[in-house]
């Protein structure tokens, strides 16, 4: 009895020691990360812990980040924004899509908090939305892929049937089409974000149907992996360069660029200025990187894919530009039109040409 | 829909790569389960197998150091069950689980600074299913000598429990361990090494997913494999061919649900992924009716005094 005593007292006195220097350091700013994968995972999940440590660097001590790593798309994710807005997070972001209804759940509790929420499309006074525009990166990769394919089939591992998936199928495949109107594209969903021995079966299947050229967007370096020991396949790096697979199988990569956002909005937070905003940016302003073209492509490719990198990046030219038809052959954007962002956020279709179903 | 663009040889190459892991996973349970006891742990040293092979043969630059080390591993990870359950005489379901959660936490711990790194690589052959041609390039098909040496090692254990002396005591103990006591054999021994077997098998199984099959580490990466394999030994009725039958099935359904759904066939995808657990484990209750095969001992504890 008299033991349970004094470790309750130990157990307060150190409770009340800790609040006490958490108020201490109340200039710090807190800023929290929520990872879907591991970051050790070479690919969405690496990319944005050096965002991360980059806002580390830039702040120094005025700075403190937390992050916590391979969490759940559900119930835990909210668990996880929850404690970190309790020990007293300031600013908190939340990289997966599917930790969209968790943030705007756990935001609404904790109103002085600020949350930013990558690639979803739902905001609240304290919570904005960050997104990259990938499909920018696809057309690119589309064009080399087109160019490069001798059986003429590409196999596609996507993760969850979702529009930023579905976007980055149908530019891919645009672009691909337009350099080669033989293409095929195989599909294989894999319903995760990062799952190695999943993904490396989806490869191998891929490859073993034909496929000469592998596009995932699943984040482990597996699929690369499984090209690599098949020989005459190539992958382009997927949100991170995976450049140790370089010069081939992959021959290219789309790299994510966080850590000029992480920093704009840390800063913002500190200023007081921070405010509800939804931003998307692609090649322009340099979110979307694309990883260099190795040897393994020829020069004459790669300076049209270069070429088509840029006019993404000037702006005159839009990946998904008429005229363009969806796959069950009604009208979508006519000759010359371009998407919108509004139906490119929603794109729940894939375009003429490309076989199979969208998982409902 | 395009049916013809799956090679039924390579697909067959693949279910077998598939089953491998289960397959080592379930043959050293199924050796333990013989013996009377019952690891619920195998998840656990597998994953503890996977990274420790996967550590080594980084660091030795030897796949075949980093099997011994899986073995090894998966074994010693196996001890602690053994000194709980046969020495300490805890319960095996409980000592079973927590070592599962162990396994998991521990080769996490370990294989902090291995993820996203390159194993060396793992000899394999190829096969030439269909040569090049114009449009493509030859198939082949990879395999690999623990492929073979999983089946070989379902018939040696077959071949050990049906007609070696050994095998005959082994499933003595089993079925009464107080018959087999009295008899003069080593209860606990016996079953200390029943229990090692089990886990450098499961420790190979993990270590053949980290360095061949994906070859990458990651944490958790058996993802519920070692589950299978339990289900496995049960469906079989403790049978070592039924339980390769059962795992080629398990590999069978994965590996054909992914080519499915590249080839376009038009069923939702998330009914093939669910497909190899369904189809696995209704086939497997089928089989399972009859339940000669069972230790009559299984579970049950056991002290000399008693």
């Amino acid at each position: 009895m008299k033991l349970m005593k004094l470790l309750a007292t130990a157990a307060m006195a150190l409770g009340l020691a800790t609040t006490a220097m958490a108020e201490g350091h109340g200039e710090k700013t807190k800023v929290g990360f929520v990872y879907v994968g591991p970051v050790g995972d070479g690919g969405w999940t690496y990319e944005h812990n050096q965002g991360r440590l980059a806002v580390e660097e830039h702040f120094g001590d005025k700075v403190e980040t937390v992050f916590v790593e391979s969490v759940p798309e559900g119930p835990d994710a909210e668990r996880v924004m929850t404690q970190m807005a309790l020990e007293g997070a300031d600013l908190i972001f939340t990289t997966s899509f599917g930790y969209m209804d968790p943030t705007i759940n756990v935001a609404a509790k904790f109103p002085e908090v600020k949350f930013e929420h990558a690639t979803g499309y739902k905001t609240a006074p304290n919570v904005s939305t960050y997104s990259a525009r990938f499909y920018e990166g696809r057309a690119v990769q589309g064009h080399i892929a087109g160019h490069m394919t001798k059986s003429n089939i590409v196999g596609y591992i996507g993760s969850y049937p979702i529009p930023e998936v579905i976007r980055g199928i149908n530019s891919a495949y645009i672009h691909a089409k337009k350099v080669n109107p033989d293409v095929e594209f195989k599909i294989i969903w894999a319903f995760t974000w990062f799952d190695p021995a999943k993904e490396a079966d989806a490869a191998k299947t891929l490859i073993e149907q034909g496929a000469d050229v592998i596009l995932q967007h699943t984040d482990s370096t597996a699929p690369q992996a499984a090209a690599q020991a098949a020989g005459n396949v190539i992958t382009f790096g997927q949100a991170s360069d995976m450049a140790e697979y370089a010069p081939m199988p992959r021959v290219s990569s789309i790299i994510d660029n966080w850590a000029p956002y992480y920093i704009t909005r840390t800063q913002a937070v500190m200023d007081g200025t921070w405010e509800t905003k939804m931003t998307w940016d692609g090649i322009g302003p340099g979110m979307v990187g694309i990883g260099e073209i190795t040897n393994a492509v020829p020069a004459d490719v790669k300076e049209e894919a270069l070429a088509l990198k840029a006019a993404l990046a000037d702006g005159s030219y839009h990946p998904f530009t008429g005229p363009l038809k969806k796959q069950d052959g009604s009208d979508w954007l006519a000759e010359g039109e371009t998407a919108d962002d509004g139906t490119l956020a929603g794109m729940n279709f894939l375009v003429e040409g490309i076989e199979g179903t969208i998982p409902e | 829909m395009d049916l013809s663009a799956i090679n039924p040889f390579l697909l067959l190459c693949a279910i077998l790569v598939s089953a491998t892991p289960l397959l080592f996973a379930a043959v050293g349970e199924l050796v333990v389960e013989k013996s009377g006891v019952l690891n619920l742990g195998v998840e656990g040293m597998m994953i503890t197998g996977a990274i420790c092979g996967f550590a080594i043969s980084v660091n030795t630059g030897s796949p075949w150091m980093g099997l011994l080390a899986a073995a090894g591993g998966g074994a010693v990870l196996s001890l602690l069950f053994a000194l709980l359950t046969q020495v300490a005489m805890a319960n095996q379901v409980a000592s079973g689980l927590s070592l599962t959660l162990f396994g998991l936490g521990l080769s996490a711990l370990i294989g902090q600074g291995y993820q996203g790194i390159k194993p060396p690589e793992f000899p394999t052959f190829g096969v030439v299913v269909a040569e090049a041609t114009a449009e493509r390039a030859a198939l082949v098909a990879r395999l690999d000598i623990l492929v073979f040496a999983a089946i070989a090692l379902t018939a040696a254990v077959w071949a050990f429990l049906k007609y070696s002396r050994a095998g005959l005591i082994l499933r003595a103990v089993g079925e009464s361990h107080d018959a087999a006591h009295a008899l003069g054999y080593k209860v606990v021994r016996i079953r200390v090494l029943a229990i090692l077997f089990g886990g450098a098998c499961a420790g190979l199984g993990g270590a053949y997913i980290s360095l061949i099959r994906v070859p990458q580490w990651t944490e958790g990466m058996t993802a519920g494999i070692g589950w299978i394999a339990l289900a496995l030994v049960v469906f079989a009725n403790w049978k070592p061919w039924r339980a390769l039958l059962g795992a080629w099935l398990f590999g069978g359904v994965n590996v054909l649900q992914l080519n499915l759904q590249a080839a376009g066939v038009d069923i939702p995808a998330e009914y093939l992924g669910m497909a190899p657990y369904v189809i696995t484990i209704i086939a497997l209750v089928i089989m399972s009716s009859d339940r000669s095969g069972a230790p009559a001992s299984i579970g049950r504890p056991f002290h000399a005094s008693s």
